[in-house]
């Protein structure tokens, strides 16, 4: 899977960097790369050009009837009358893994790869090594036109569009309606963390967040950051020794001091330094938390486990980390690249344009829970009956807040978890300024990580 | 001849590979800017904490694990070497910890001691008097319990076979002679057993120290590194890895190789001499 054919358009340049990396990726990563060879599933079908899509695991697996992305496959080979097939892969659970496994393929030139399910926050680390084809001018309003903005902003880096949003996803605060009526909340006005933290501590309940040492943690520290008019880093697009952070900032300390105050107040659980999101739904579903940020997928999970409450269940924007300022709820997602080592560009954007379909998004946002990136799907009276949030989560993708754009993305976010790990250590005073002086010294070389 | 040249390509091409990276400060995503730094990989590393970090709790998850096997896997040998029930049943029981893969054994500890679901918390909250719900995996030394707990119940098989072959090569009359002399069961044990089977006791430390000294696949699965519980394999890990970071990445699996290699040089030269004295 990592031979090489350069198509006839590459210059000697991009030769060149091809081979070197496919050098450099056999050396290093022979044994692991032989590993995970073996991995994932796929389909077969015949006829046109052959695609291979690599999709992250959803709702409907590898079913190409189960309304996630191996039936989207399956329905646009057919659409595609013949001019392609798309045949796929499975990546790896983790955001961290996929990015690994994608990462070995690309710097090998891997012409097994044609199009990418890409998490939004590597599109930038992957456009600038030269791994994702630009989108061709024609396609561009077909990508963007009818998007939310955050997710159109991910899919560029350095002024030009290198991947088509697919889904977007964004996090609600999801609470028991009769909990927060008896602490005394107006769910009706904007809450704040402060609100929050003191109404779970009157009622005795708890909050389900994501604090343990992994990305969810960076997705809530960037909200909280973002919520302050602030933002991680500053100069996006600049390299790594000239990146500068806004941690060590007024905004930067107050998101600090509200991961202080809510470790300190007890109300994120016994493993508050061991939560994601499938325990923070568990803590909400087994009613030991009446407040819970999470990603809407929730609103599924909790109707599949057929809880007693769901007549009790409420939702609402984000909470703001400062009173008055605009919460920017944390922005997911999933966003189509193609492989510039791809032999197979033209028809994979083609397939592309299919996958990312007003349509196609709808049967994904229905099949999986997943919400759409377009802004037209949420207007669909079938979207409106199955996700009653559907505008909370429509109005929240527009306001969200991207996590950092930067190519050295995956050391940013791991020495912030590392810094603020665990959430009970964390201090304003001094954890934005040790988290600053880390990646300062990380992306200098003078540290590991 | 052959034989020599494909030792010296498979084992020799890689390390000197890892040896001639390691003078380079280069990323996978960025090949173009590879430069020469020469030692500086090794010094970032020698002067960085997370490496002294990793090499702590390589070295005390190596030395815990390691006595601990040594002590209950040599019960375990004395017992099935004294036991009437069959051997072969007894050896088939005892290795079924070992012939699970490290990847499951490690995920079925991790969801035992589970912060609300594992059942190690609800065992304890059935206690009187208790009421909580510990997070194990959330502080260095409960994380370091379990990765240990894991470590020695799949390898403690492991160690006691070796130990049981050592047992069956103590000389049988010499335990009689002893007793028939009024010697007592400890007395026996520390005069004449332990020290007839030195042999097999290095080799047992030897292999184990090697492994465990090399740990990865129980931190990766129960911490990921958190909490201060990365190991020198973590920490190549995530260098090469997850940051591909190749030249830091190299400089870390030399020094990880070199430690292997002291350790494997003491363990030998111990070995050499217990076979020395046991000639004479």
């Amino acid at each position: 899977m990592t031979r090489h054919v350069a198509s006839a358009d590459e210059g000697s340049d991009v030769e060149t960097r091809r081979r070197g990396r496919a050098a450099l990726a056999a050396a290093a990563t022979t044994a692991v790369a032989l590993g995970l060879s073996a991995c994932g599933g796929g389909s077969s079908a015949s006829g046109g050009t052959q695609l291979t899509w690599w999709i992250n695991p959803d709702g409907g697996g590898s079913d190409p009837e189960g309304g996630g992305q191996a039936q989207l496959a399956k329905e646009c080979t057919d659409k595609s009358e013949g001019a392609y097939t798309i045949d796929f892969q499975m990546l790896p659970n983790s955001a961290s893994d996929q990015r690994q496994q994608l990462l070995r393929r690309l710097a090998s030139s891997d012409t097994g790869v044609d199009i990418m399910s890409i998490d939004p926050v590597f599109v930038a680390e992957f456009a600038e090594a030269g791994f994702l084809a630009k989108v061709p001018e024609d396609k561009k309003s077909a990508f963007t036109d009818g998007i939310v903005p955050p997710a159109v902003t991910n899919a560029r880096w350095d002024d030009q569009l290198y991947a088509a949003p697919f889904w977007a996803n964004t996090q609600l605060l999801w609470y028991r309606e009769s909990v927060a009526e008896e602490a005394g909340l107006d769910m009706e006005e904007p809450i704040t963390w402060d609100q929050l933290i003191e109404a779970a501590k009157k009622m005795d309940t708890e909050i389900g967040v994501q604090a343990s040492r992994y990305e969810g943690y960076m997705v809530w520290i960037n909200a909280l950051i973002e919520g302050t008019g602030a933002q991680i880093v500053q100069n996006p697009g600049a390299s790594g020794e000239d990146l500068k952070f806004g941690l060590d900032t007024e905004g930067g300390r107050k998101a600090a001091a509200v991961i202080q105050k809510l470790a300190d107040a007890n109300v994120g659980g016994p493993a508050l330094g061991s939560t994601n999101e499938t325990t923070s739904l568990d803590m909400f579903q087994n009613e030991r938390a009446a407040f819970m940020l999470n990603w809407p997928y929730v609103y599924a999970a909790l109707k599949g486990a057929e809880v007693k409450w769901m007549d009790d269940l409420a939702w609402t924007r984000y909470p703001q980390t400062i009173e008055g300022e605009e919460s920017k709820p944390p922005l997911g997602g999933i966003e189509m690249g193609v492989n510039s080592a791809s032999d197979n560009k033209e028809a994979a954007w083609d397939a592309v344009e299919c996958i990312t379909s007003v349509e196609s998004q709808k049967t994904y946002m229905l099949g999986t829970g997943n919400p759409a990136a377009h802004t037209k799907v949420y207007d669909d009276p079938e979207i409106r009956e199955a996700f009653p949030m559907a505008e909370q989560i429509r109005s929240s993708l527009a306001d969200s807040g991207p996590r950092p754009l930067t190519q050295y993305y995956g050391d940013v976010s791991s020495g912030i978890q590392r810094v603020y790990s665990p959430p009970g250590s964390v201090d304003p005073e001094t954890t934005p300024e040790r988290a600053e002086s880390l990646l300062h010294a990380v992306l200098k070389g003078d540290a590991l990580l | 001849m052959p034989a020599f040249v494909v030792m010296v390509l498979v084992t020799g091409y890689p390390i000197l590979q890892a040896v001639w990276n390691s003078f380079f400060a280069y990323r996978l995503t960025d090949p173009e800017n590879r430069r020469f730094v020469g030692l500086n990989n090794y010094l970032v590393s020698f002067t960085d904490e997370v490496f002294w970090s990793a090499m702590w709790m390589t070295v005390l998850v190596t030395v815990i694990t390691v006595i601990v096997e040594l002590v209950l896997g040599f019960i375990i040998a004395l017992v099935m070497h004294r036991i009437v029930i069959p051997r072969k049943t007894l050896r088939t029981l005892v290795l079924i910890p070992y012939s699970i893969i490290t990847v499951v054994s490690g995920f079925t500890w991790l969801y035992a001691f589970q912060t609300g679901t594992g059942f190690v918390n609800q065992w304890i909250q059935w206690m009187p008097g208790i009421d909580a719900n510990y997070n194990w995996f959330g502080g260095f030394w409960s994380s370091l319990f379990v990765i240990s707990l894991s470590e020695i119940w799949k390898t403690t098989p492991f160690m006691s076979l070796l130990l049981l072959a050592g047992l069956a090569q103590v000389d049988s009359s010499m335990e009689e002679a002893a007793k028939v002399d009024g010697a007592s069961w400890l007395q026996v044990l520390i005069k004449v057993i332990l020290p007839s089977m030195k042999a097999a006791v290095m080799v047992a430390l030897l292999f184990r120290t090697l492994d465990a000294f090399r740990i990865f696949d129980n931190i990766f699965i129960m911490t990921g590194g958190a909490n201060e519980t990365s190991s020198l394999s973590m920490l190549i890990y995530r260098q090469t890895i997850d940051r591909t970071e190749i030249g830091l990445g190299s400089a870390l699996s030399v020094i990880l190789f070199l430690c292997v290699l002291v350790i494997a040089a003491v363990f030998v030269k111990a070995f050499k001499v217990d076979l020395a004295e046991g000639r004479g």
